[in-house]
């Protein structure tokens, strides 16, 4: 391999997580200060760096509010006592927390921070890895860090984390089928994996959730509606993509499970879940893992609907390609919109109150599992068009329609409890 | 560097398997699957087949695997107890693994002895090539413009970065030549699975199931 490939690729990996890891710590503070905003509170405003512990007279008191808490955070986990209750099964008790940790770091891998950068002759896309399997990359090693909650609270060897690590197995395989068929409309329409190539798709042909732009310019100019047909089928092509859009954000609060779905570490049924047992660091790891998944989680929300890197409105072709400033530019764009959503998921977090476990198990199975099935068949419709014309459409929206209501029947009914007799 | 790689994730696999047999607590054995799969699906990647490598570790590490720890711990079983192995067992523990020895080495052999296939190194520019052979294969079918046409031929021809489309490339092959005996298999899976929940229902007979 090139050296100056090898090298751009340490960097890469080496910032990547950097920006990843101060993301979570940054989370840390957003929640707490965001949380006191809601609860009309104050919130940590003024940490302190403690010079006095040095021999100084004074702590020094920085002027940016509480940026500095998680430090204080940070060090405070280091520093609590590491106890093992002498119960628990010792090497899947340690292996745990990692196992949460390391694929939440591992999916980020793929995601492409900003627009590639040209050094010394060589595009280098912004993305660790630039796989052309992206999304189910990063379902695959997502899926993975189910071991690391369920492995917690078996290797707790007591009753409350028992019970939220199998809690948490269950939720987590079911939202993984609504997480993964959400998505298959938007994947039918770019016809690629490779979350480089649907950026830059985006890029040109609008955001998925906000196509007003393409290559012939805004959607109030005629070039937009140079070849009307397409146009239309592009906004019709709006219906499926935003059932896809909130379906997969719902299924990203339950695979991290965040709070309307937090039910695996649910304090007031389970005292802390799976994590009853683990004290210091390795409790710290579980918790740097639930918001690195969301990092994740909110990166990839932003890189497959809302554009990833691009600025939009056409901006970005203005931009020279592939100078180095460009490529920061979109990095920041991109980390914008994904404090965006961070800070929607604190949002929903503080003021959306938990569901009941059979609550959640029928939204996944009943409500999302059907309506992801039936959006990708009404996406398939809308993208086949141009080939069956209108006759096949309408025939097909008809049987999609039978289909559906038979599926809804069928849904109500198992919704209802089974007779006294039955059990 | 490609063979340090290849021998850290073969170990893994092997080691994985290893540990399968050896380790007497379920949930262990069950994780040392977990890890030799995952060793599998690092050496489908090295070989470049990323959508087999991804699947691999999606579908066993990741959902049957689970389910198999899940049934564990809801069955809490304990460490397995050392069994007296029947002899008919044993014998046929050690055929069927030896039948499967020598197949490897009959194909080892016939590898070695010159009738293999030479694959061309992937380059941007064979690449290039074999995009233009596929865009001319598809010419006469397809109605399109060639740059419309499929995201086969956009990948291979990508101005900045040119891939192999293997996701597409699997895609096409079963979809396109082998769309019915995908179905027929589909059609399979489905009458198995009618079987399993029909099956699984009429052993409760305490239980009497209401529609």
């Amino acid at each position: 391999m090139d050296t100056t490939l090898l090298i751009a690729a340490a960097i890469k990996i080496a910032v990547f997580i950097g920006i990843t890891m101060s993301f979570v710590s940054i989370c840390v503070i957003f929640e707490r200060r965001f949380s006191a905003i809601i609860q009309d509170r104050v919130g940590p405003n003024r940490t302190m760096i403690p010079l006095s512990i040095l021999g100084f007279k004074k702590d020094l008191a920085l002027p940016i509010g509480g940026l500095t808490q998680p430090v204080a955070d940070g060090l405070k986990f280091i520093l609590k006592e590491d106890f093992t209750p002498s119960y628990v099964r010792k090497f899947f008790f340690w292996l745990a927390p990692v196992l949460v940790v390391v694929p939440a770091l591992l999916t980020m891998a793929v995601i492409p921070f900003g627009s590639p950068m040209e050094i010394a002759g060589n595009v280098i896309p912004m993305a660790v890895a630039d796989l052309n399997v992206g999304p189910l990359y990063i379902f695959a090693i997502a899926s993975l860090s189910v071991y690391g909650i369920t492995l917690a609270g078996w290797a707790s060897n007591s009753k409350y984390p028992f019970f939220g690590g199998v809690r948490a197995c269950a939720q987590m395989i079911s939202y993984e089928i609504a997480l993964g068929l959400s998505i298959v409309p938007v994947l039918m329409f770019f016809g690629g994996l490779n979350l480089g190539h649907i950026v830059e798709d985006q890029v040109t042909n609008g955001w998925l959730l906000l196509p007003l732009w393409n290559e012939g310019g805004f959607i109030i100019s005629s070039g937009y509606w140079a070849d009307p047909q397409a146009s239309i089928q592009r906004l019709l092509l709006l219906i499926p993509i935003i059932i896809s859009f909130i379906i997969f954000t719902t299924s990203i609060f339950a695979e991290t499970n965040r709070m309307p779905f937090d039910l695996p570490e649910c304090e007031t049924e389970l005292v802390g879940g799976y994590h009853t047992e683990y004290s210091s660091m390795k409790f710290a790891l579980f918790f740097m893992g639930e918001y690195a998944a969301m990092v994740v989680g909110s990166a990839l929300i932003v890189t497959l609907f809302l554009g990833g890197w691009s600025i939009g409105f056409g901006i970005d072709n203005l931009l020279p390609v592939g100078a180095w400033w460009v490529s920061l530019l979109h990095i920041g764009v991109f980390l914008g919109k994904v404090t965006f959503f961070i800070l929607f998921f604190i949002l929903v977090r503080w003021t959306v109150p938990r569901f009941r476990y059979d609550q959640l198990m029928n939204l996944g199975w009943i409500v999302f599992f059907e309506a992801a099935l039936i959006n990708v068949f009404l996406a398939a419709l809308v993208i086949a068009y141009p080939s069956i014309g209108f006759v096949g459409v309408a025939i097909g929206f008809a049987l999609l329609i039978t289909a559906s209501i038979l599926l809804i029947k069928i849904a109500k009914g198992s919704l209802e409890k089974p007779s006294a007799t039955a059990v | 560097m490609e063979n340090l790689v290849f021998y850290l994730f073969a170990f893994m696999a092997v080691a994985g398997g290893v540990l399968l047999v050896a380790l007497r607590n379920p949930v262990s054995s069950a994780l040392a699957m977990v890890l030799s799969f995952v060793g599998l699906a690092g050496l489908f990647i090295g070989l470049n087949a990323y959508f087999v490598g991804i699947v691999q570790i999606l579908v066993y590490a990741g959902a049957i695997m689970v389910l198999f720890i899940f049934i564990i711990m809801l069955l809490d079983l304990n460490d397995e107890k050392p069994v007296k192995f029947k002899s008919s067992s044993v014998v046929a523990g050690l055929v069927i693994p030896l039948l499967l020895v020598v197949q490897i080495l009959g194909v080892i052999q016939a590898g070695s002895k010159g009738n293999r296939v030479e694959f061309e190194e992937i380059t941007n520019e064979s690449m290039r090539r074999s995009a233009e052979q596929f865009a001319q294969l598809d010419e006469d079918k397809v109605a399109f413009p060639r740059e419309k046409q499929s995201a086969i031929y956009k990948s291979l021809t990508h101005e900045k970065s040119p891939k192999l489309p293997d996701t597409n490339l699997i895609g096409n092959t079963i979809f396109k030549s082998y769309n019915y005996p995908l179905q027929v298999v589909g059609v399979l899976l489905l009458v198995a699975t009618i079987g399993v929940v029909i099956l699984s229902k009429r052993s409760n007979k305490q239980a009497p199931i209401d529609s």
